[in-house]
């Protein structure tokens, strides 16, 4: 690799063409959107169209719905991206021991409801959920706690959509907490059993913080994932009930595919992505900070 | 605790875990087999009383599942030929091609990936209206040509290929093409297998941007067209289980087919350094 090579460009051009028209493009688009009124008029004629500055995003954070779509993203996200982590590392935790069997099978498993098409799975725990025929509720009943309208009570819809969205989500986060499980040197180990370390301090004291770099990691890609929140509740319970299940994204599709309010939906894509882009900023630097230290 | 009693404890836990998370995909595929109002009974039955395929017959008679699985499948297949192209062409010029600014825009795009693709739908959408892609399968293909994603991962694998192996090439007197096509993409193959899983089945699965962009029924992805059939039939358990089967049986396949190639791809995609 010593001269510039002309046939490079080839290589590069077509994807980076169609990089820069349909993604950068859009994006710096978008920003500039959000300062317009487009709407069902301007779809129609570009005429109609006007600078608004920042009208969009003051009408926004004077809409309860879009403050109430915000709270019912912040539960999801704060509330699932715990228990999902939770329960991927606790899966980690069992597939890595010496002692379990059939770690393929186990894995592969497990796994599975990651790769499954979220539309179709949700369709699958709508009637799960169901309040007459569903399984949970007859499990439960078995238990002696009466049925739940899961999907129909303001208040358990949102946990039911993240019980959901736990099920389809911890394989991702198992396999990579795996293998950072599996590169932590066996002799640290050891060495914590011959200073007489039990089981659960060897948790604490090494296996946490080995692991911290990419729980981390993980944590970042799971929180922003979860902050794009859509196809759940539009599919289970379409924003209800009560609107307890409207999500950012979702408050987004609408205004902007529904109502055509598409300068203003412009500016509800940005905010959510500024909200993304601070919440894991501010978590890159708490976990460096705690590496660090 | 006896080391017997922990193994047990061990695999008693992953065995109760692993039951519980195929349970939904087991009873999917029950419940489908099942005759119409046979699942909206109490107690939920866990198998059908007589197996019928009349669920999927009446999907592909009447509500036009061969369409949209058509769709889908023709979707699919063509985002991950033309995007492979393009990924790899542009992941190994990354890695081993010298131009000008080659750093400064891999920076740039490794920026852009923490931009999440809503904030683009908009006014994608308007741009391809302006082309006249909205409403048609150019509309899903076209943005999807190429993905920065796709482009790091072939870079990653890429910058392991010797230059030595290149140079050679190129004194023996063989066009770059030629070095591409005939010693590049072999030694890819593994991450190309690895990148064509994951486009196939992240555009099968993709639901938000299909649903903004094909308003006409001909045209819908079975995501798509099973979250409407949804919405039209509440009731219609086993028929929507049908559908859920339908939808999610083939990516299914191809990930216990591929998955060692699948789980590759997600540590390479995960470790972002």
């Amino acid at each position: 690799m010593s001269r510039a090579s002309p046939a490079a460009w080839w290589f590069v051009a077509p994807a980076l063409v169609v990089i820069a028209v349909f993604f950068v493009l859009p994006v710096l688009a978008g920003l500039a959107l959000s300062f317009t009124d487009f709407d069902l008029y301007a779809l129609a004629d570009v005429g109609n169209l006007r600078l608004v500055g920042l009208r969009n995003y003051l009408r926004l954070l004077q809409d309860p719905l879009f403050w109430q779509a915000l709270g019912n993203t912040f539960y999801f996200v704060v509330v699932g991206v715990p228990l999902s982590i939770g329960a991927s590392l606790g899966a980690a935790l069992l597939l890595h021991s010496p002692l379990a069997r059939f770690k393929g099978f186990f894995r592969t498993a497990l796994f599975t409801p990651v790769v499954t098409t979220l539309v179709a799975v949700a369709v699958i725990w709508r009637y799960l959920l169901s309040t007459r025929y569903g399984m949970l509720n007859y499990v439960l009943a078995a238990v002696g706690i009466p049925p739940v309208d899961w999907l129909g009570d303001p208040h358990w819809a949102m946990p039911a959509i993240i019980l959901f969205a736990v099920w389809k989500s911890f394989g991702y986060n198992m396999v990579i907490l795996l293998a950072g499980l599996t590169s932590i040197p066996q002799d640290l180990y050891e060495a914590a059993r011959v200073d007489g370390a039990s089981a659960a301090s060897r948790f604490r004291h090494v296996t946490l913080p080995m692991l911290g770099p990419i729980l981390a990691m993980v944590a970042i890609l799971t929180i922003a994932g979860y902050f794009q929140l859509f196809a759940e509740p539009y599919v289970m319970t379409q924003g209800g009930p009560l609107q307890s299940t409207v999500s950012v994204l979702y408050f987004m599709y609408e205004e902007g595919f529904k109502w055509w309010n598409l300068g203003s939906a412009s500016a509800v894509a940005f905010l959510l992505f500024l909200l993304i882009f601070a919440v894991t900023a501010v978590q890159a630097r708490l976990a460096r900070r705690s590496v660090a230290a | 605790m006896k080391r017997g009693d922990a193994r047990l404890l061990v695999n008693g836990t992953l065995g109760v875990l692993t039951a519980v998370t195929l349970f939904p995909l087991a009873w999917m595929a029950a419940v489908s087999l099942m005759s119409p109002g046979e699942a909206s009974t109490y107690p939920p039955p866990l198998v059908p009383g007589r197996a019928t395929l009349d669920n999927y017959r009446e999907l592909f008679a009447r509500a036009g599942m061969g369409r949209y699985l058509a769709n889908s499948v023709m979707l699919a297949c063509s985002v991950t030929a033309v995007s492979l192209l393009f990924n790899v062409a542009a992941g190994y010029a990354f890695a081993k091609l010298r131009f000008r600014g080659r750093t400064g825009l891999f920076n740039l795009m490794l920026g852009a990936l923490v931009i999440p693709s809503q904030v683009a739908m908009v006014p994608l959408f308007l741009l391809l209206k302006q082309l006249g892609l909205v409403n048609s399968y150019g509309g899903v293909i076209v943005p999807a040509m190429a993905s920065i994603f796709g482009i790091f991962l072939v870079r990653q694998y890429a910058l392991s290929i010797p230059d030595d192996l290149l140079d050679a090439a190129r004194i023996d007197g063989a066009s770059e093409p030629r070095i591409f096509g005939l010693i590049v993409v072999p030694v890819l193959k593994p991450i190309i297998v690895t990148l064509a899983v994951f486009t196939f089945l992240g555009t099968w699965n993709d639901f938000m941007w299909p649903l903004i962009v094909l308003s006409d029924n001909d045209l819908y992805t079975l995501p798509v067209a099973l979250a409407s059939l949804s919405r039209e039939h509440v009731a219609d358990n086993e028929l929507m289980m049908a559908g859920a089967v339908v939808t999610t049986l083939p990516v299914l396949v191809i990930f216990i087919a591929l998955q060692r190639y699948y789980v590759a791809g997600l540590m390479a995609g995960s470790v972002k350094t």
